[in-house]
């Protein structure tokens, strides 16, 4: 099968891998009990509906809030009381407001624990470009981005692996601007979960049905199967606390 | 006798001049001193460099002030929103400059400006477009991008309450670029939904104290952006004879 015609039978084909609302859960795992989180707009946001019971969380909306709740009731509804996507939220029980300095001095100055974004692209050293494709129409518009990238101590994407056209997100360098260089951390994509690390790419796990290859064709760098690896740790694990319990 | 009250949004804005630099606060609607800034196109200084997060919504508000011809240039991080008209076909068009600002490095540019701080250092936007240009240096084995300080001449900002000595305090998220922008301004311009006597305030709840603040005016009803946006209203009113009832509701709500 020629390559056009392989996108477009993955254009056409019905959903495979983890559909939007399965990222944002298997992303939720990896959120820590106790983390201050900033959560980008669009499926991230999801991330906070999974985060596993008895984790506490509390989240940072760089507008001025720490402690962010849930969408309000028609009573509680407050124009004055909005999350960085403009959205009406509410405020948690032991919530505080700030103004922008603050907000920033948290994220720039390394205080937030975990930021979940998404990307256009991202490169095999970590670079993310998720602000512009550099269009020259287009009306440039950066937010916080570049401070939550610069500031943040773990940085995560979830993304769909590819373009709707089938081109590869995962790159060796970024073709449009950056947003911030060397930064992310961990990708959550529709098929895969991979590291950026010092020695590459590491696959660390797949959507259910999805192969190794499969990912690895629609990636535009050679990944570094971590699977195995993963495999003997995890056996190693249960054979640890085997041992513990024979002690 | 110290009293910051001012007879009205005219009047506070009154010494605004062509050319002037205007801090205006608030992040979206929250926080938009949205009767100020009506009045600022009442007054009619041009050649305004605007500071704001955004450019408004609809054509009311910020996003009137710059469709009236007042703005030649926006410093703000995100120029285009959901209900943003007027901005991006005045850009497209080159009537309009931009100096396009991450969201914390303008927080941080302000705070700055207001704390006499001319430069500092961030690691936001290296290696990134909005770095071009700027003095970069390392230290501790980190590349760092120089930014300045940022001042105005005047602030328009809002506030839930506020005394005669201008302590302030705000309403949840609404006080976003509020108190920094209160710092960096010559001549602070607030528009409060309550004023109280002198005592009122707990020291210990005011977020920006009185030193920070030149003129207040009680707006109790302050109009909201998007309940305007919905309702198709155009500022100022010439601009649409449908909507006349709005510069009536505006005058009655101005009076201190």
């Amino acid at each position: 099968m020629s390559q056009v015609a392989e996108r477009q039978s993955i254009e056409t084909s019905k959903q495979i891998g983890w559909n939007r609302e399965q990222m944002a859960q298997r992303c939720a795992q990896d959120i820590e009990d106790g983390s201050y989180v900033n959560l980008g707009i669009g499926i991230p946001e999801k991330v906070a509906q999974y985060v596993p019971d008895g984790r506490e969380v509390i989240y940072h909306t760089e507008n001025g809030l720490l402690g962010m709740g849930d969408s309000p009731s028609d009573e509680e509804l407050d124009a004055d009381l909005i999350n960085a996507g403009k959205k009406a939220v509410t405020a948690i029980p032991g919530a505080s407001y700030f103004h922008h300095g603050d907000s920033f001095a948290m994220i720039r100055g390394n205080h937030i624990d975990v930021c979940v974004l998404g990307a256009m692209q991202v490169s095999m050293k970590g670079d993310l470009a998720n602000w512009s494709t550099g269009a020259v129409d287009a009306i440039p518009a950066v937010g916080g981005a570049m401070d939550l990238v610069a500031g943040v101590k773990t940085i995560y994407i979830i993304t769909q692996h590819t373009t709707k056209n089938g081109v590869a997100k995962i790159l060796p360098e970024c073709t449009f601007p950056l947003t911030g260089q060397k930064v992310v951390n961990r990708i959550y994509s529709d098929l895969s979960v991979i590291d950026v690390t010092e020695k590459g790419l590491i696959l660390i796990e797949l959507a259910p049905g999805i192969s190794f290859d499969y990912v690895q064709e629609r990636t535009g760098v050679a990944l570094i199967n971590g699977l195995a690896q993963k495999n003997e740790l995890a056996n190693k694990n249960i054979v640890n606390s085997t041992d513990k319990a024979q002690h | 006798m110290i009293d910051k009250r001012v007879a009205s949004c005219a009047s506070a804005v009154a010494d605004i001049k062509d050319g002037d630099t205007v801090m205006i606060g608030g992040f979206g609607e929250a926080g938009s001193p949205i009767e100020l800034i009506h009045a600022l196109i009442d007054h009619g200084a041009k050649n305004l460099t605007v500071i704001n997060n955004n450019t408004g919504s609809g054509r009311v508000g910020l996003a009137a002030l710059i469709e009236n011809g007042q703005v030649a240039k926006m410093i703000c991080s995100y120029p285009r929103t959901a209900n943003s008209l007027v901005f991006p076909e005045l850009y497209r068009s080159g009537k309009i400059e931009l100096e396009l600002v991450p969201q914390g490095t303008l927080a941080e540019r302000i705070r700055a400006g207001g704390a006499g701080i001319p430069a500092f250092f961030t690691k936001t936007s290296v290696g990134t477009p909005l770095a071009d240009g700027k003095e970069c240096r390392r230290f501790e084995g980190d590349d760092y991008v120089m930014e300045r300080g940022l001042k105005a001449d005047f602030a328009l900002i809002k506030a839930k309450q506020a005394d005669r000595y201008g302590n302030l305090t705000f309403n949840k998220t609404a006080r976003n670029f509020a108190p920094i922008m209160a710092m960096a301004a010559k001549n602070t311009l607030v528009q409060v939904n309550e004023m109280v006597e002198l005592g009122v305030l707990d020291p210990e709840n005011v977020i920006t104290p009185g030193i920070f603040v030149n003129a207040l005016i009680e707006v109790t009803h302050p109009q909201q952006e998007s309940q305007l946006v919905k309702d198709g209203i155009v500022y100022p009113q010439t601009n649409n004879p449908a909507t006349s009832s709005i510069k009536e509701v505006n005058v009655g709500e101005t009076q201190a």
